[in-house]
């Protein structure tokens, strides 16, 4: 999209913005990317690759190793040998060293990493500059001093590692995933096989460029390129002691019937459908900021995302109308623009299905606004959406949409949007607005939430646990908490 | 003068704080080792399972949110209450194959587990809790909560210690719970149940059927309205089947192989493992931008 041409309109004053696109040429981009097995590059044994795409650009950047049961088996056996031979044995004060090492590197090619994500996944280059590159360092950093502090953790239970973990990540965090999955995972002291998701492989592989570099030791971590049919192979492989999968619910509920017959023990980052509550007593422009954030925040694809919008019936018109006009202010387009608040969906199939969300929506009869922004020509793009007076019943307010696009319902009273966040599956967190602290710690140890946002929302940070309550899955990553997911006691 | 006719107990169920008989009006009949029958128990059916349910999941809202000194009370008070009947269980646990000495070690360790857990209630969240380092202008602390209603497969091997060393820790944490008791050796459950009325333990929050193992795990495992499972059996099988059972609302599934007479039961992670972290935000205002030192 051309940003010159977007024109930011008040009453009186008409603000353009001049385009500010991020540069990609300091940036080291292979033709072609193979698995990293055993601290190598290996070629894919089928010999396939597949393609990475720019889904701001529909164009192929790179060419990716597609997966096969032979890979997992070569990468499992590599993470085996390690685990016995070296990581599992070495002094955790020494594990520890090659994760702040690992850390260091990321920082130090952060501005690389950024643009990458951003090319390979659509995301603004703001968000994966500032949010998604520096939490990654972050997570290795914080996880590295944890590997020698273990007994600490958990007094009286002699703290062990558990061995291989398989993990699985998807494409709405490329490798601030990973970073989440690998760096508790090896404080802790296992191994691991990492998959990527297909969408968005390419910094996880640029990852394993820097581990190769901050010379961890061969087969310590893994990693290996497909689709769902690899992960698959990864969760029913029996050389794998623990899987760690982020992604949609019916995904997980799949891996926990594969190893139902198993003692492999798994932890589960699943889908959500939050409530984000605006009270009448909230700081009300502060609230539209929140409400803007935690929607459109990656364009929706957020499993945490405050999809659901609940303001109180007293300020619902003005309230939608600031909301409006304040999306109308979002710059939609160019991901490497650095001036660009939404940008591309990631993929052409999460496009149709955001699409066919929003046909819905309308089939329905809900009132629909969207913005008046234009899109550019060539790739996967959707305005902000808001639909309003949506039924609880409504599928736009109960399924994951993963797109942005807001589910609009009004309360009046308390209790009443109490019952109505906590009617879903889902668990995972949950937004409130309101400038009364006894009522904002009435709402946060109500709503049957894992993580609860209060007068802000979408905040992460590597020492603050994250995962969700019923549906949303269980485990927790990030904090203390997170460390017990890999590890086992007697 | 003609020797009295002693009043013989009818065993029943116990639902919501009341103790009808299972709906389904099915018993069986569970003998001891020397085939002395042990009474007609009730074979609680599907439908009992779910009314259960239904009473834990009503009482959960007003046992999480009791304070957490009412709650250890309240376990306290079952200690006491049990010690005052403990001839009745000694009697019940010979019955059902104990000698007198391993059936008065099992009821004082019951009396004593409850002690040690009513104990936790008001002290494992500062253990599991934190307040984390964020960085950047928040305040951010995680505290756990109670999962919900928890299913309970109460241990075959002890007819009291295998109920009391799981629903302890499960309800010291805020959860309610159904409870299946041991299929060969019921009695005490039930006589449990009427230690459990007596005790200020609201109507619901423990929940408590007899019946078979093979009627009732699917039903278990597969209800959606349970949140989480505790498995205090060895048979590999049968947790398997609980485990698929559960994927539908993933349910949380913990299984357990403690030696129950020993105290290595007596742990604080127990009740962590029926609890949600929940991890809140919130903005701090950057009083000291000006560098004010107060």
């Amino acid at each position: 999209m051309d940003m010159s041409k977007k024109k930011i309109e008040t009453k009186n004053i008409s603000w353009e913005y001049a385009a500010a696109p991020e540069s990609s040429s300091h940036i080291q981009l292979k033709e072609k990317y193979d698995h990293f097995i055993n601290g190598k590059f290996e070629k894919p044994s089928s010999g396939k690759y597949f393609d990475a795409i720019n889904p701001a650009t529909e164009k192929k950047i790179a060419s990716v190793a597609e997966g096969s049961k032979k890979d997992i088996d070569k990468a499992v056996k590599a993470a085996r040998n390690a685990y016995d031979s070296v990581w599992s044995v070495m002094p955790a004060s020494e594990r520890a060293k090659y994760l702040f090492r690992i850390a260091r590197l990321i920082q130090e090619k952060a501005r690389e990493f950024a643009v990458i994500e951003s090319l390979d996944g659509g995301k603004p280059i703001r968000e994966s500059r500032d949010i998604d590159i520096p939490l990654a360092a972050a997570h290795f950093f914080y996880y590295a001093g944890w590997a020698d502090k273990l007994d600490y953790a958990f007094p009286n239970r002699k703290p062990k590692s558990i061995g291989v973990a398989g993990q699985i990540i998807p494409w709405n965090f490329p490798l601030l995933m990973a970073a989440w999955k690998i760096a508790p995972a090896l404080a802790c002291g296992n191994t691991v096989v990492l998959k990527p998701a297909e969408t968005t492989s390419l910094t996880a592989l640029k990852l394993a460029e820097l581990i190769q570099e901050s010379g961890l030791p061969e087969g310590v971590v893994n990693i290996v390129t497909g689709d769902g049919k690899v992960g698959a192979e990864i969760v029913g492989h029996e050389g794998i002691d623990k899987i760690a999968f982020t992604g949609s619910t019916d995904v997980g509920k799949l891996i926990q019937k594969t190893i139902a017959q198993t003692e492999k023990k798994v932890t589960l980052e699943l889908g959500g459908k939050a409530a984000n509550i605006v009270f009448e007593d909230a700081p009300i422009d502060q609230a539209i900021e929140g409400i803007v954030n935690g929607i459109y925040f990656n364009q929706g694809h957020v499993c945490c995302a405050g999809s659901r919008l609940f303001v109180q019936e007293s300020i619902k018109d003005i309230f939608i109308k600031k909301l409006q006009d304040r999306i109308e202010t979002l710059i939609v387009g160019d991901p490497m623009d650095k001036n660009t608040d939404v940008g591309a969906i990631n993929s052409k199939n999460q496009w149709e299905t955001i699409q066919g969300y929003i046909e819905l929506g309308v089939k329905e009869g809900l009132d629909i606004f969207q913005s008046s922004c234009s899109l550019p020509k060539s790739g996967y793009f959707i305005k902000p959406t808001v639909f309003t007076g949506v039924a609880q019943s409504s599928k736009l307010a109960k399924e994951e949409i993963f797109g942005p696009v807001l589910a609009v319902q009004t309360f009046r009273t308390v209790d009443e949007v109490i019952e109505k966040a906590n009617n879903t599956p889902y668990g995972l967190s949950a937004g409130v607005w309101t400038d009364k602290g006894s009522k904002i710690f009435n709402l946060t140890s109500r709503l049957r939430a894992g993580v609860v946002w209060a007068n802000t929302y979408n905040k992460f940070d590597p020492t603050s646990p994250f995962g969700g309550y019923k549906e949303s899955g269980f485990g927790r990553e990030g904090g203390l908490h997170g460390l017990s997911a890999y590890l086992k006691f007697d | 003068m003609s020797e009295r006719i002693s009043v013989l107990k009818t065993y029943k169920i116990y639902i919501g704080g009341s103790f009808p008989r299972t709906e389904s009006g099915r018993f069986y009949t569970p003998t001891n080792s020397k085939g002395k029958s042990l009474g007609n128990i009730c074979l609680s059916s599907r439908k009992d399972f779910r009314n259960a349910v239904v009473a834990a999941r009503k009482a959960f809202g007003d046992w999480s949110e009791r304070t957490a000194y009412n709650r250890s009370q309240i376990l306290y008070r079952m200690a006491e209450v049990l010690e005052g009947r403990k001839e009745q269980f000694i009697a019940e646990l010979i019955l059902q194959d104990s000698s007198a000495k391993q059936a008065e070690k099992e009821v004082t360790v019951a009396i004593d587990r409850l002690v040690y857990f009513a104990g936790w209630c008001d002290k494992y969240q500062q253990i599991f809790s934190s307040v984390n380092p964020v960085a950047s202008s928040h305040f951010n602390f995680s505290a756990i909560e109670p999962s919900g209603v928890v299913a309970i497969v109460a241990n075959q091997t002890y007819s009291l210690l295998g109920l009391v060393s799981y629903m302890a820790p499960i309800i010291a944490g805020g959860n309610t719970c159904v409870i299946l008791a041991s299929e060969n050796k019921p009695l005490c459950s039930i006589s449990f149940a009427e230690v459990l009325n007596s005790s200020d333990l609201p109507g619901g929050v423990v929940n408590i059927l007899t019946g078979k193992r093979s009627e009732l795990l699917n039903q278990m495992a597969s209800h959606m309205d349970v949140n989480a499972m505790c498995y205090a059996n060895h048979n590999w099988e049968e947790l398997i089947q609980l485990k698929e059972g559960a994927v539908e609302n993933l349910k949380r599934i913990k299984s357990y192989n403690y030696e129950l007479l020993s105290s290595e039961i007596e742990n604080p992670y127990l009740i962590n493992d029926f609890q949600e972290v929940k991890t809140t935000w919130h903005p701090i205002e950057v009083i000291g931008a000006a560098k004010a030192s107060y």
